[in-house]
Protein backbone atom coordinates (compact mmCIF):
# COMPACT_ATOMS: atom_id res chain seq x y z
CA UNK A 1 0.00 0.00 0.00
CA UNK A 2 1.34 3.77 -0.80
CA UNK A 3 1.76 6.46 1.62
CA UNK A 4 -1.26 8.32 -0.73
CA UNK A 5 -3.94 4.79 -0.22
CA UNK A 6 -2.61 5.13 3.51
CA UNK A 7 -3.72 8.61 3.77
CA UNK A 8 -7.04 9.21 5.97
CA UNK A 9 -8.87 12.01 6.46
CA UNK A 10 -9.40 12.54 10.24
CA UNK A 11 -11.80 14.77 11.30
CA UNK A 12 -11.62 16.47 15.18
CA UNK A 13 -15.14 17.97 15.90
CA UNK A 14 -14.67 20.78 19.52
CA UNK A 15 -17.67 21.99 20.83
CA UNK A 16 -16.38 22.42 24.23
CA UNK A 17 -14.98 25.80 26.09
CA UNK A 18 -11.47 25.38 27.10
CA UNK A 19 -10.79 25.31 30.79
CA UNK A 20 -14.13 24.45 32.14
CA UNK A 21 -13.27 21.14 30.93
CA UNK A 22 -10.26 18.65 29.77
CA UNK A 23 -11.53 18.09 25.75
CA UNK A 24 -9.95 21.26 24.83
CA UNK A 25 -6.26 19.99 25.71
CA UNK A 26 -7.02 16.43 25.03
CA UNK A 27 -8.43 17.22 21.69
CA UNK A 28 -4.84 18.90 20.44
CA UNK A 29 -2.83 16.19 22.06
CA UNK A 30 -5.01 13.33 19.51
CA UNK A 31 -4.49 15.98 16.81
CA UNK A 32 -1.18 16.14 17.07
CA UNK A 33 -0.67 12.60 17.37
CA UNK A 34 -2.93 11.92 14.06
CA UNK A 35 -0.44 14.74 12.07
CA UNK A 36 2.53 12.36 13.64
CA UNK A 37 1.33 9.95 11.01
CA UNK A 38 1.04 12.36 8.74
CA UNK A 39 -2.80 11.50 8.16
CA UNK A 40 -4.84 14.11 6.26
CA UNK A 41 -5.95 16.50 9.48
CA UNK A 42 -9.11 19.15 9.84
CA UNK A 43 -10.29 20.44 12.92
CA UNK A 44 -13.96 22.07 13.56
CA UNK A 45 -15.04 24.27 16.03
CA UNK A 46 -18.75 24.04 16.80
CA UNK A 47 -20.69 25.66 19.82
CA UNK A 48 -18.75 26.73 22.83
CA UNK A 49 -16.01 25.05 20.81
CA UNK A 50 -15.25 28.41 18.97
CA UNK A 51 -14.28 29.98 22.57
CA UNK A 52 -10.89 27.59 21.98
CA UNK A 53 -9.72 29.82 19.63
CA UNK A 54 -10.16 32.93 21.18
CA UNK A 55 -7.17 35.50 21.35
CA UNK A 56 -5.37 37.07 24.34
CA UNK A 57 -6.00 34.08 26.31
CA UNK A 58 -4.38 34.25 29.53
CA UNK A 59 -4.41 30.88 32.19
CA UNK A 60 -1.57 32.15 34.24
CA UNK A 61 -4.14 33.09 37.67
CA UNK A 62 -6.11 29.56 37.34
CA UNK A 63 -3.21 27.51 37.53
CA UNK A 64 -4.21 25.41 34.65
CA UNK A 65 -1.75 25.04 32.02
CA UNK A 66 -2.63 27.74 29.28
CA UNK A 67 -2.61 25.90 25.73
CA UNK A 68 -4.40 28.65 23.25
CA UNK A 69 -0.60 28.71 21.71
CA UNK A 70 -0.26 25.08 21.08
CA UNK A 71 -2.92 26.08 18.23
CA UNK A 72 -0.75 28.74 16.81
CA UNK A 73 1.98 25.76 16.31
CA UNK A 74 -0.60 23.87 14.12
CA UNK A 75 0.70 24.68 10.92
CA UNK A 76 4.11 23.43 11.72
CA UNK A 77 2.72 20.46 11.75
CA UNK A 78 0.31 20.34 8.78
CA UNK A 79 -2.75 21.23 10.10
CA UNK A 80 -3.89 23.42 7.93
CA UNK A 81 -7.56 23.58 8.03
CA UNK A 82 -9.36 24.70 11.00
CA UNK A 83 -13.00 24.91 10.20
CA UNK A 84 -15.04 27.68 12.37
CA UNK A 85 -18.67 27.81 12.23
CA UNK A 86 -20.32 30.97 11.57
CA UNK A 87 -23.58 30.50 13.62
CA UNK A 88 -21.82 29.31 16.31
CA UNK A 89 -19.53 32.59 16.42
CA UNK A 90 -22.36 35.26 15.71
CA UNK A 91 -24.41 33.39 18.82
CA UNK A 92 -22.15 34.26 21.13
CA UNK A 93 -21.20 37.96 19.47
CA UNK A 94 -18.09 36.77 18.41
CA UNK A 95 -16.65 37.43 14.60
CA UNK A 96 -13.18 36.20 13.60
CA UNK A 97 -10.96 39.01 14.65
CA UNK A 98 -12.00 37.98 18.11
CA UNK A 99 -10.19 34.96 17.60
CA UNK A 100 -6.07 34.50 17.17
CA UNK A 101 -4.29 34.76 14.12
CA UNK A 102 -3.78 31.42 13.01
CA UNK A 103 -1.62 30.76 9.88
CA UNK A 104 0.46 28.48 8.30
CA UNK A 105 3.52 28.69 5.35
CA UNK A 106 2.55 27.86 2.24
CA UNK A 107 5.96 25.29 0.61
CA UNK A 108 3.89 25.84 -2.93
CA UNK A 109 4.18 29.45 -2.72
CA UNK A 110 7.60 30.72 -1.16
CA UNK A 111 6.65 29.98 2.18
CA UNK A 112 3.88 32.54 2.13
CA UNK A 113 1.67 32.75 5.13
CA UNK A 114 -1.70 31.94 4.82
CA UNK A 115 -4.47 31.77 7.13
CA UNK A 116 -5.70 28.68 8.68
CA UNK A 117 -8.65 29.45 10.44
CA UNK A 118 -11.64 29.45 7.68
CA UNK A 119 -15.25 30.25 8.45
CA UNK A 120 -17.76 27.89 7.20
CA UNK A 121 -22.06 28.07 7.86
CA UNK A 122 -23.62 25.23 9.66
CA UNK A 123 -24.67 23.40 5.73
CA UNK A 124 -21.12 23.76 4.36
CA UNK A 125 -20.03 22.01 7.93
CA UNK A 126 -22.11 19.26 7.68
CA UNK A 127 -21.31 18.15 4.14
CA UNK A 128 -17.53 18.86 5.60
CA UNK A 129 -18.11 16.12 7.86
CA UNK A 130 -19.89 13.66 5.49
CA UNK A 131 -16.30 13.45 3.63
CA UNK A 132 -14.64 12.19 6.34
CA UNK A 133 -12.85 8.85 7.11
CA UNK A 134 -12.55 9.20 11.19
CA UNK A 135 -14.65 11.73 13.18
CA UNK A 136 -13.26 12.48 16.27
CA UNK A 137 -15.63 14.20 18.84
CA UNK A 138 -14.50 16.06 21.85
CA UNK B 1 -22.13 6.50 2.34
CA UNK B 2 -24.12 7.56 5.46
CA UNK B 3 -22.76 8.81 8.81
CA UNK B 4 -23.94 7.59 11.87
CA UNK B 5 -24.58 10.59 14.72
CA UNK B 6 -24.76 9.31 18.35
CA UNK B 7 -25.96 11.84 21.19
CA UNK B 8 -25.71 10.69 24.53
CA UNK B 9 -26.80 14.31 26.46
CA UNK B 10 -30.00 15.16 27.54
CA UNK B 11 -31.74 17.22 25.13
CA UNK B 12 -33.50 19.16 28.24
CA UNK B 13 -29.64 20.27 29.79
CA UNK B 14 -27.69 20.60 26.59
CA UNK B 15 -27.72 21.30 22.95
CA UNK B 16 -26.05 18.02 21.71
CA UNK B 17 -29.00 17.28 19.98
CA UNK B 18 -29.79 20.35 18.34
CA UNK B 19 -26.00 20.62 16.64
CA UNK B 20 -26.36 17.03 15.81
CA UNK B 21 -29.93 17.32 14.30
CA UNK B 22 -28.46 20.36 11.93
CA UNK B 23 -25.70 18.50 11.02
CA UNK B 24 -27.11 15.57 10.06
CA UNK B 25 -27.35 15.27 6.20
CA UNK B 26 -30.85 13.12 4.80
CA UNK B 27 -30.07 9.73 4.70
CA UNK B 28 -27.71 9.68 8.12
CA UNK B 29 -28.82 7.38 10.72
CA UNK B 30 -28.94 9.05 14.43
CA UNK B 31 -28.92 7.08 17.86
CA UNK B 32 -30.03 8.18 20.63
CA UNK B 33 -28.13 6.66 24.04
CA UNK B 34 -27.08 6.79 27.24
CA UNK B 35 -28.86 10.84 28.93
CA UNK B 36 -29.35 11.15 25.16
CA UNK B 37 -32.59 8.65 24.94
CA UNK B 38 -34.75 10.98 27.47
CA UNK B 39 -35.36 13.03 24.30
CA UNK B 40 -37.10 10.12 22.73
CA UNK B 41 -39.93 10.59 25.08
CA UNK B 42 -43.47 11.13 24.09
CA UNK B 43 -44.58 14.46 25.30
CA UNK B 44 -41.21 16.47 25.69
CA UNK B 45 -41.14 20.08 23.98
CA UNK B 46 -37.97 18.26 22.19
CA UNK B 47 -40.42 15.53 20.42
CA UNK B 48 -41.65 17.94 17.57
CA UNK B 49 -37.73 18.62 16.26
CA UNK B 50 -37.30 14.85 16.20
CA UNK B 51 -40.45 14.10 14.59
CA UNK B 52 -38.94 16.78 11.60
CA UNK B 53 -35.78 14.97 11.63
CA UNK B 54 -37.68 11.59 11.32
CA UNK B 55 -38.57 12.92 7.46
CA UNK B 56 -35.11 13.04 6.20
CA UNK B 57 -33.17 10.87 8.98
CA UNK B 58 -33.22 6.83 10.58
CA UNK B 59 -33.69 7.90 14.52
CA UNK B 60 -33.03 4.89 16.75
CA UNK B 61 -32.50 5.04 20.95
CA UNK B 62 -30.72 2.64 22.92
CA UNK B 63 -33.21 0.08 24.27
CA UNK B 64 -31.21 -0.59 27.63
CA UNK B 65 -30.95 3.28 28.06
CA UNK B 66 -34.46 3.58 27.31
CA UNK B 67 -35.29 1.06 30.61
CA UNK B 68 -33.22 1.90 32.87
CA UNK B 69 -34.61 5.74 32.69
CA UNK B 70 -38.51 4.18 32.92
CA UNK B 71 -39.53 4.58 29.48
CA UNK B 72 -41.17 1.89 28.37
CA UNK B 73 -42.21 0.96 24.47
CA UNK B 74 -45.76 3.05 24.49
CA UNK B 75 -43.60 6.08 25.92
CA UNK B 76 -41.46 6.18 23.10
CA UNK B 77 -42.41 8.88 19.95
CA UNK B 78 -43.81 6.70 16.68
CA UNK B 79 -41.55 6.28 14.25
CA UNK B 80 -38.19 6.25 16.72
CA UNK B 81 -36.66 2.45 16.65
CA UNK B 82 -35.85 0.77 19.65
CA UNK B 83 -32.07 -1.00 19.28
CA UNK B 84 -30.08 -3.37 21.50
CA UNK B 85 -26.32 -3.44 22.02
CA UNK B 86 -25.91 -5.58 18.80
CA UNK B 87 -28.06 -3.37 17.01
CA UNK B 88 -25.74 -0.71 17.82
CA UNK B 89 -22.79 -2.39 15.98
CA UNK B 90 -24.74 -3.30 13.37
CA UNK B 91 -25.80 0.27 12.91
CA UNK B 92 -21.78 1.57 13.33
CA UNK B 93 -20.89 -1.50 11.13
CA UNK B 94 -23.42 0.11 8.22
CA UNK B 95 -22.36 3.57 8.41
CA UNK B 96 -19.63 5.27 6.89
CA UNK B 97 -18.47 7.66 9.93
CA UNK B 98 -19.41 7.44 13.59
CA UNK B 99 -19.84 11.13 14.64
CA UNK B 100 -20.75 11.38 18.48
CA UNK B 101 -22.30 14.47 19.97
CA UNK B 102 -21.27 15.16 23.45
Amino acid sequence: MSDEQAKKKFFYLNRKAPYGTIYALESLEVVLIGAAFEQDVSLAFVDDGVFQLMDNQDAAGTGMKGFSKIYRALGDYEVRKLYVEKESLETRGLSIEDLMPITYEDENEDYAEKPSIILVGKSELAKIIADQDVVMSF
Amino acid sequence: MSTLHTVNKSAYERNALKSCLDHALPGDAILLIEDGVLAARKGGSIAPALTAAKASCKIYALGPDLAARGIVAGQVLEGIETVDYAGFVDLAAGASRVCAWL
